[in-house]
């Protein structure tokens, strides 16, 4: 076997090493067991004290709701103020200037969200301050907060029948100390051991060997694209992403970042079953989290290795594969496995250019992001599956004649209401998003805007029509990757994919909490030989059919203007 | 819901402490060790800085290897790729400039022998390496002009090439920085 595969295949078992036995950590650790890294309680002890917070309050569902929008509306407040007087705040070596009111809009939305969509490059836009007091500040508690909701969840299906779903500030707290800040301080001293820069040193200048001039956009990065990863963020310190030698020196650090960006998604669905004390039900969706994800990654990882046909025709070898957008030392299989799993997991972070990926590579990275649950984000991944969960009951329940259940618990009218508004949500945010950037696009063309319309595409015909796609579908999905190529620091396009973000970041919270907390208030129902059994084969069978057909139902369409016919035209 | 706005706010103030003073500065300070300082390790040549290990720069004189295409210039403080998709005509119409570039300098080699990153753009514009077989296909014009041995530069490109991990995982690359530094001091 090549080195190249060798290389993405031990990374692969290396993450499932990690992710299975921190997924049972986390389940002590959120049901309050005793873990070893209970030394940490002093220091959480101290934040409680210092914040006014009584972890023995508990909180009903609404409650948990309540909390978790009143901090992220702070954090929302806060951050826009910073991020448009950055140019006057301290900590700005290189003189960056303050953003325009609709890039802090969009800009801060989508860091609350935890989606990391940049309209600005990290080298000019943002300053120190707002690079670790906003930025890297809500990649820690945006993912803290989709962690934290997922605890409600798995709260909810632990009890037979409560409506006590533990204190949100413990879970969220919790969260930062016993998780995210402990690996992720591991994870940015690899980085900064393997080369990434981590102090406070302005731009730097030297004359190459050639006699150029350079300038060095550097900083403390390390700190910020270690938890960028963990916490499936994604937003670089710099321009280029992981893709820059400095955020990603070699294959080694590579490795780190891809294994540290899965860890989490992949634990919360382990710690799910050991939490609710039904481990088998936890591996059915792994497996199908997994099987959906082998299923994306082989055929992408395939186009890439495959090179560009274009190219090939022009006589050249391409013998590893495609490499425009990607780095020698990381490689064109390596890369084409980041570009899937970043859109599984709704990271977002990229080692190499999206938009210069194969037309069907491409495909897969939508796709990836359309479904948005194989794995998906840090906690919110398992709140969509659990979504598909619920209609896949429902279907279920239709097809046999029977009243339907999820783990002892009646699904009625209000719950199929609230899981069908947040499945409809995402084909109607992006479908629509990519109808009026198309409009747009061809009727208001000459708009007097930072970016005109017609020439914010970077690319003709059907592969425009993909960047503009894959932009919203991005948004919606709260990933943050683009096809770059697209100039989108306009007031439209900051606008439009802000309000996306925010509604596919808050209802697909709000709407699986509100089921999990209704159904958790129901009576008990004692499993019998009428219920409907969700840990086996068949059910997993029927979850992925839910998933492939409401998603080629919304979105076979879209794909076909954009990618299929860029890759069929490409081949004729 | 006045009990979350204060508890909100107070925990946000006191986590600031924790995440954005305590674990950076602790990050930058462990950083101080590192090869770099935590700044970025640089490569000095009589005393000068002359570049960054990781940062590719821009050679474009016969004389030097060169690295890959980059759509920034080698800009180091202004990342990027070119996100030209796969499709796009302009983009071809490069790619084939750059083959026939090649082609020009160096003499003796066939299309069939130059390899994809020699044509290609970078993802950060900044790529410090090329494959080993890109930097196989100068080595001729570049003995020719700097009057030595051919064996001596093949040993060369051997000698600065980086294996895969352990032999096993990941694709194998050469620095052209590096590269040209021992060039320059063969002569």
């Amino acid at each position: 076997m090549d080195t190249e595969l060798l290389g993405i295949v031990a990374t692969f078992l290396l993450t499932m090493v990690i992710a299975i036995p921190m997924g049972k950590y986390l389940a002590k650790v959120f049901a309050g067991e005793k873990v070893w890294t209970d030394f940490l309680k002093p220091l959480e002890n101290g934040i409680y004290k210092l914040s006014g917070i009584n972890i023995k309050e508990q909180m009903n569902w609404k409650q948990h709701l309540k909390a978790l929008l009143t901090i992220n509306i702070l954090w929302l407040v806060y951050g826009f103020f910073v991020l448009i007087l950055q140019g006057k705040l301290p900590l700005n070596p290189d003189g960056n200037p303050s953003m325009a009111p609709d890039l802090a809009f969009n800009t801060i939305i989508s860091f609350v969200a935890n989606t990391n969509l940049q309209h600005y490059s990290g080298e000019s836009g943002v300053s120190y301050l707002t690079q670790q007091f906003v930025l890297m500040f809500l990649q820690f508690v945006s993912a803290a907060t989709g962690i934290s909701a997922a605890v409600v969840l798995f709260k909810a299906f632990r009890d037979k029948t409560t409506v006590e779903l533990g204190n949100f500030w413990e879970f969220f707290v919790r969260s930062i100390t016993r998780l995210l800040l402990p690996v992720a301080i591991i994870v940015a001293l690899l980085l900064t051991f393997n080369g990434t820069p981590a102090s406070y040193d302005g731009k730097d200048q030297f004359i190459s060997m050639q006699g150029d001039t350079v300038n060095v956009s550097r900083g403390p990065a390390a700190q910020m694209i270690a938890i960028k990863h963990l916490g499936t963020n994604g937003g670089g310190y710099f321009g280029a992403n992981s893709a820059h030698p400095f955020e990603n020196p070699n294959y080694l650090t590579n490795t780190v970042e891809i294994v540290a960006q899965m860890l989490i998604p992949l634990a919360m669905v382990i710690a799910f079953g050991f939490f609710i004390r039904k481990r088998k039900f936890s591996w059915m969706i792994f497996g199908v989290m997994t099987i959906g994800t082998l299923l994306l990654l082989i055929p992408a990882i395939t186009s890439e290795i495959g090179g560009n046909p274009a190219i090939a025709k022009m006589g050249i070898s391409q013998s590893t594969g495609a490499m425009e957008g990607k780095e020698v030392r990381i490689g064109p299989t390596a890369t084409a496995y980041w570009s899937i799993i970043t859109t599984v997991i709704s990271t977002g972070s990229v080692n190499g250019m999206h938009d210069s990926t194969m037309p069907l590579t491409g495909m897969w990275q939508l796709l990836a992001m359309m479904i948005n649950s194989f794995y998906g984000g840090c906690g919110v991944g398992l709140l969509n599956f659990f979504i598909y969960l619920i209609i896949a009951v429902f279907i279920s329940g239709l097809m046999v004649g029977r009243t339907p259940e999820f783990l002892g618990h009646k699904v009625e009218a209000r719950e199929i209401k609230i899981a069908a508004i947040i499945t409809l949500l995402s084909p109607f945010l992006i479908l629509t998003g990519t109808a009026m950037s198309s409009y747009v696009f061809t009727n208001v063309a000459g708009a007097d805007w930072a970016v005109q319309p017609k020439s914010w595409l970077n690319n003709p015909g059907f592969h425009g029509f993909s960047e503009m796609l894959y932009e919203v579908t991005s948004a919606n999905a709260n990933n943050g990757s683009g096809f770059e190529g697209l100039g989108d620091n306009n007031v439209f396009w900051n606008v439009l994919t802000g309000v996306i973000i925010f509604l596919g970041r808050f209802l697909p919270i709000i709407g699986p909490v509100a089921i999990a907390g209704l159904l958790a208030s129901k009576k008990f129902i004692p499993e019998s030989a009428g219920t409907l059994k969700t840990d086996t084969k068949t059910f997993a069978l029927m979850t992925f059919a839910v998933i492939l057909v409401l998603n080629a139902l919304s979105y076979f369409p879209a794909l076909t203007l954009g990618p299929l016919a860029e890759y069929f035209t490409m081949i004729k | 819901m006045k009990k979350y706005i204060t508890q909100s706010i107070r925990l946000t103030l006191v986590l600031m402490v924790l995440l954005c003073i305590l674990y950076p500065l602790s990050i930058a300070l462990a950083g101080k060790m590192s090869s770099g300082n935590g700044g970025g390790e640089k490569i000095t040549r009589n005393g000068k800085v002359i570049g960054y290990a990781l940062l590719g720069q821009s050679f474009t004189k016969p004389e030097y290897f060169w690295g890959r295409p980059s759509s920034v210039d080698y800009n180091a403080a202004g990342s990027a790729g070119s996100n030209k998709g796969p499709s796009n005509e302009d983009y071809l119409k490069l790619v084939s400039d750059r083959i026939d570039t090649l082609l020009k300098y160096n003499p003796g080699i066939k299309k069939l022998d130059i390899p994809a990153d020699m044509v290609t753009a970078s993802g950060s514009g900044l790529d410090p390496n090329i494959s080993e077989q890109g930097a196989i296909i100068q080595i001729k014009r570049i003995a020719t002009i700097r009057k030595i041995d051919v064996r001596k530069v093949a040993e060369l490109v051997v000698k600065n090439t980086n294996k895969p991990i352990l032999g096993l995982f990941g694709p194998s690359s050469v620095n052209v920085l590096k590269l040209n530094l021992a060039l320059d001091e063969l002569n």
